[in-house]
């Protein structure tokens, strides 16, 4: 997709947001939207890391509790607007992801994840002792009750979300097409021959680590208003770790569509699942999915797709070959 | 502030404390150090193992490290089971081990939900005649809640290294961890040597499940803190060498304890954690590595 269409197709699902917002009145479908679309940046996020360079993140938590902490921080030290809050959240986690990435220089592969691990847990400890932001018991927050074109404060969020994804999906389409995606496709295949080749591989895992924190950062600095109430229990979840790994893993994770579709699929069955049945079990459904499709489709939906679309056009070859 | 006597029991609670930890560790010291194999949802087990030991407990008054013992042979076929679904999937093709990581934090996953489904968010515990009581050595008080795990720790780890060292299949295993080549070269089946490798690594799980529940209240969540720790000692040891492991689970007990009694309880986590980081970044291959 050229970049002009890109842009023309994200303005009108914008538009159209915004119109749907005019149009439904009922509050949970913006809720389970939000949800829906903040596990779709957290999912294309995870795979500009994950994916396309190869490092597999458990750390979810930890960027996305940054993330929704400093905005609970500026919040309580200024009251600060929406806005300052995204652009705080992202910065800061993009702080941590750059931080990761120096990480890479001495850890690769299992060692790696198990140190991001780690930290989600140390930043965890952290935060729980940590009184300004209401230590283990957490923090209630008044957000404000109507947006101005909006009505509910909550459709204000979920614009706002539905534009954090769209721009989340576009810095990733964007990194995979370019030579950024290119020299981290070949960091996924092979570190060493990459480095021999000339390719910057720390440069470009710099340039990777911290795009991913600070989107998934982004993700959780509206969270403090979405919810109203912070406590490190909840933005530490370790569901985030795992969705944010089996979106794209289930969706497919060289490409920028995996992700969406994954997150959209395995989000939408999630908040079906909770209404219906119960929150333990969705999240049961998630993992064994996810071990499902690690064992038996490694390259996702996508991956499913292409290798059908091959063999179509494999057939076809054949059939050709043999009227001739 | 300081005192002698509070530090002296603070050390005593970290030794006996890393006693235990070298039980938890010693399924993750065999698998992650001696086979390259990742296994995130070790410390998921011994949680599992904590609430088989509970039911046992609690339903028919068993004594707890006898439940333990009495369910490792269904952990020791359990990890075979997931050993070949682990072989089959993954090691056979030479897939990337990262693959393999992102199965095993699924397993940890569904064995958590499911245990989060069947006993719920509550904190249990067991109970037994001589969990109350201590023994006293001068000012330091020795409980039985933790002198008895850590006891079972220590003859854990001791017997894993005679098996080990001593015997035929303890040095097939070794074996395989340096060169599985050269182990099929000699006749012997890698797959076979590392499943029975693993397949221990796991029923030490159903015993580190119940002085987990010994020491103290579990619920479903706290097999994370225990990745933390298991790794961190791990690594520490020297992947892989079981007196190594042992040493290093000592020293983060005590680490721990002394955090936790001087700066409180909450800090007590951070620090296996940290001196995971801390390992990890510095020195990859441990203290006792080659």
């Amino acid at each position: 997709m050229s970049q002009r269409a890109f842009l023309a197709v994200a303005a009108l699902v914008v538009v159209a947001g915004f119109l749907v917002s005019r149009v439904l009145t009922n509050q949970y479908y913006y809720f389970a939207a939000y949800v829906i679309l903040q596990y779709v940046v957290l999912a294309t996020a995870w795979n500009i890391l994950g994916g396309y360079t190869g490092y597999v993140n458990f750390g979810t938590p930890a960027f996305f509790a940054l993330g929704a902490y400093t905005s609970v921080v500026l919040i309580k030290m200024m009251n600060a607007p929406l806005g300052l809050q995204l652009v705080g959240g992202a910065a800061v986690a993009g702080l941590l992801g750059l931080g990761i990435g120096y990480l890479t220089l001495r850890l690769r592969g299992v060692f790696f994840s198990i140190a991001t691990l780690a930290l989600a847990v140390v930043l965890q400890t952290l935060f729980v002792n940590w009184e300004y932001t209401g230590g283990a018991r957490g923090l209630s927050l008044i957000r404000p009750a109507t947006a101005p074109l909006f009505g509910h404060y909550v459709q204000f969020l979920f614009e706002v979300m539905l534009i954090l994804a769209l721009f989340a999906v576009g810095v990733a389409a964007w990194i995979e097409h370019s030579w950024i995606g290119r020299g981290l496709a070949a960091i996924r295949d092979n570190e060493e021959a990459a480095e021999c080749m000339g390719v910057p591989t720390l440069r470009l895992k710099l340039v990777a680590t911290p795009v991913s924190g600070a989107l998934m950062g982004l993700a959780g600095a509206p969270f403090p208003y979405f919810v109203t109430f912070v406590e490190p229990g909840s933005v530490f979840d370790l569901n985030y770790a795992v969705n944010s790994l089996a979106m794209p893993m289930i969706g497919g994770s060289t490409t920028w569509v995996g992700p969406i579709i994954g997150a959209v699929l395995l989000g939408t069955a999630q908040q079906v699942a909770t209404v219906t049945i119960s929150s333990a079990l969705n999240l049961l459904i998630v993992g064994v999915i996810l071990v499902a499709f690690v064992i038996l489709a490694p390259e996702g939906i996508v991956g499913l797709i292409q290798r059908l679309a091959r063999r179509r056009e494999g057939d076809v070859r054949l059939a050709h070959g043999k009227a001739t | 502030m300081f005192s002698l006597d509070l530090f002296l029991n603070a050390l005593a609670a970290g030794v006996l404390l890393g006693g235990f930890y070298a039980a938890v560790s010693l399924g993750i010291a065999v698998s992650f150090g001696l086979l390259d194999i990742a296994n995130l949802a070790h410390p998921v087990f011994v949680m599992f193992g904590a609430y088989l030991v509970y039911t046992m407990n609690s339903r028919f008054g068993m004594d707890p490290i006898l439940a333990g013992v009495l369910f490792t042979p269904l952990f020791f076929v359990l990890g075979a089971l997931l050993y070949q679904l682990y072989y089959a999937s993954f090691e056979r093709k030479g897939a990337e081990s990262l693959r393999g990581l992102v199965f095993f934090f699924g397993i940890l996953f569904i064995v958590e939900v499911g245990l989060l489904l069947q006993f719920g968010v509550d904190y249990r515990l067991v109970e037994a005649r001589y969990i109350g009581e201590s023994l006293h050595l001068g000012p330091v008080g020795l409980p039985f809640r933790l002198l008895i795990p850590c006891v079972a720790g220590v003859s854990l780890t001791a017997l894993l290294y005679l098996f080990l060292s001593r015997t035929f299949y303890g040095r097939a295993i070794q074996g395989v961890a340096q060169d599985a080549f050269a182990l099929r070269l000699m006749g012997a089946n890698p797959f076979k040597v590392k499943r029975l490798a693993f397949a221990l690594a796991s029923a030490t799980a159903s015993v580190a499940g119940a002085l987990l529940i010994m020491i103290g209240p579990v619920e479903p969540a706290m097999n994370r803190e225990y990745i933390g720790r298991a790794f961190a000692v791990t690594v520490l040891g020297g992947m892989g060498s079981i007196g190594g492991t042992l040493v290093a689970a000592l020293m983060l007990g005590v680490a721990e304890s002394l955090t936790a009694t001087f700066y409180g309880p909450a800090w007590g986590v951070a620090v296996s954690f940290g001196v995971l980081l801390l390992a990890l970044a510095v020195r990859p291959s441990g203290l006792f590595g080659r």
